[in-house]
């Protein structure tokens, strides 16, 4: 909700009271939906706004010669870039080839780190040896920076996709093995005990009621944990690789085109875009019997 | 025959987080014959919750025997049933699936343990509401759903730990007179913990008395008001009056030993 339209609303809902006794109330739901519709597209006009006041003023402060377009590049020369990587291909070859190899690489890394996350995760949640044992090698692990650790994949996994796929699992690893391991740590004991006393053996302890009740959890570190696995293939594609969007915009730097540099990172954020989306779809139907949360803006 | 619930000097003690000893219950004496309904009223923090957590096995007693139709208690018992003071029905899964539940953990065919869970679904009054999620039902239908849940696995003991303290007053007599039906038409013993001394009596055949904790059993009364009862009607018998009468006499110092307690903690 914005702050400005704040005092609008205020007085259209003193207004709604004044006239409530005159009016049928179905009145009321109507105007509902009728606020509701003006708000979404109030904000979709607004967005629209900010991109264009951003890239036209970017535009007009390259062309006034403000910044200096060879660091900066502008706008009409990255959607030119853009266009050209789609009609006539890439040097590496064609655009939508290098997309879909990062693509694999992150949606590979990706798995891979979330299942063995969940598995551990799980594993330790459960077994208070266990993760008492392992607790400060996995926090050691853990506080190492993790993208240096492309550069030994590389050398060890070789320049194709294995070496992006591991890179990408250690990032996202962590974060969803420390989500699913609070998750399962923090299950109420009464379930647990009403699952004992309705006869349910270990397996569908952890199956019915553990991974369940830590699935809001693991699922709200998947959000974070994709845009960490897209991370993972490109920077494990800047230690050495043959092809993928990492590795062009590698090549456009070295030429100095950064034009190129930024149509690869708009191009990178609109993958993240529609992962999120995906992730966001995947959450509804993983944890549909979550009370809908009431907010109006999800970002 | 022996009694469907037998506890012979029983003492539990926890470990509190900071290492120290705590005494929830001290030689506690307790019997329950088959097809009885009990309930066990005492002062708040008396252990009340701590006694239905040893028959059921969840908890060993840490001296004394805990039997249950002449066996020793070791692990969860067969043949418990345990309705919890919190909402313990599964918020991920549907009614249908929380009432099916025990059926499918015991080794039911997923088909058999739905037939069931639908009938038992429609004796408690939930019939069209078997694919609602639990967030979306009111806290009395949660009730039966648990009720449902625990009453599906044909128990021979249920426990029911102030079941319906969180429910609004019309709503509970509603949900007890329901029980009263429930249990009628089974065989089971029931334990009912409450701290409402007008519920206890209302609904059982026989109230236990726990002291201000560490608790044992004070006192225990016989119930001799008629059944069938209407529980929302009984209370103005002039009989019931009398046993509340009685029981309140010997509940009332524990009470207040108990409340003093609390005050000098600072916890009340």
């Amino acid at each position: 909700m914005s702050v400005r339209s704040a005092p609008a609303r205020l007085s259209a809902g003193m207004s709604a009271t004044t006239e409530q006794a005159a009016r049928p109330l179905v009145d009321l739901g109507a105007r509902r939906r009728r606020d509701a519709q003006r708000r979404r597209i109030n904000v979709a006009v607004l967005r629209v706004l900010v991109a264009v006041v951003f890239l036209s003023s970017w535009e007009i402060l390259a062309r006034l010669g403000w910044i200096d377009p060879f660091f900066t590049s502008q706008p009409t020369a990255v959607a030119d870039k853009l266009w050209y990587w789609i009609t006539q291909g890439t040097e590496l070859g064609p655009l939508w080839e290098q997309a879909l190899v990062t693509m694999e690489e992150a949606v590979g890394g990706f798995i891979v780190g979330s299942v063995l996350g969940v598995v551990f995760g799980v594993a330790l949640g459960r077994n208070r040896l266990l993760s008492d044992v392992l607790g400060p090698y996995i926090k050691a692990a853990n506080a190492i920076p993790r993208v240096v650790l492309g550069a030994l994949f590389a050398v060890s996994l070789g320049l194709d996709i294995k070496s992006k796929i591991a890179t990408a699992a250690v990032l996202v690893f962590f974060v969803v093995f420390f989500n699913a391991f609070q998750g399962v740590r923090e299950v109420d004991r009464n379930l647990i005990a009403n699952a004992r006393i309705l006869g349910a053996g270990d397996r569908q302890l952890t199956t019915e009621i553990l991974i369940p009740s830590a699935l809001s959890w693991i699922v709200a570190s998947l959000h974070t944990s994709f845009g960490l696995a897209l991370v993972g293939a490109v920077v494990g594609e800047l230690f050495g690789a043959t092809q993928g969007l990492g590795e062009l915009i590698y090549n456009a730097k070295n030429l100095f085109d950064i034009a190129g540099v930024f149509a690869g990172m708009g191009l990178l954020a609109a993958m993240a875009l529609v992962a999120e989306a995906l992730i966001t779809a995947l959450e509804d139907r993983l944890i549909k019997w979550r009370p809908p949360v009431a907010t109006e803006t999800r970002i | 025959m022996p009694s469907a619930i037998e506890l012979r000097g029983v003492t539990k003690r926890f470990l509190t987080p900071s290492g120290a000893v705590f005494t929830a219950l001290r030689d506690l004496d307790m019997a329950v014959e088959p097809g009885e309904f009990c309930a066990v009223v005492g002062p708040t923090g008396c252990g009340k919750s701590t006694t239905l957590a040893l028959i059921s096995g969840l908890e060993p007693p840490s001296e004394g025997e805990v039997d249950v139709f002449g066996e020793p208690v070791t692990g969860i018992a067969e043949g418990i049933g345990y309705v919890f003071q919190a909402d313990a029905v599964f918020p991920w899964k549907t009614v249908l699936e929380n009432v099916a539940a025990g059926p499918r953990y015991r080794g039911a065919s997923n088909r058999d343990a739905r037939e069931r869970a639908r009938d038992w679904i429609s004796r408690v009054g939930l019939s069209g509401f078997e694919d609602r999620y639990p967030y979306q039902l009111s806290g009395g239908m949660r009730k039966r759903v648990a009720l449902a849940q625990s009453l599906i696995n044909n128990p021979r003991i249920l426990l029911m730990d102030e079941p319906f303290s969180a429910l609004d007053v019309q709503t509970r007599s509603l949900m007890e007179n329901e029980l009263l039906g429930l249990w009628a038409a089974s065989s089971a013993s029931v334990v009912f913990v409450t701290h409402d001394l007008e519920e206890a009596i209302s609904l059982s055949d026989r109230v236990f008395v726990i002291t201000a904790g560490p608790g044992t059993v004070k006192s225990n009364y016989k119930v001799d008001l008629p059944r069938p009862r209407n529980v929302a009607e009984i209370r103005f018998e002039p009989r019931f009056g009398e046993i509340y009468q009685e029981i309140w006499n010997d509940l009332r110092d524990e009470v207040l030993v108990s409340y003093e307690r609390q005050k000098r903690t600072g916890a009340a």
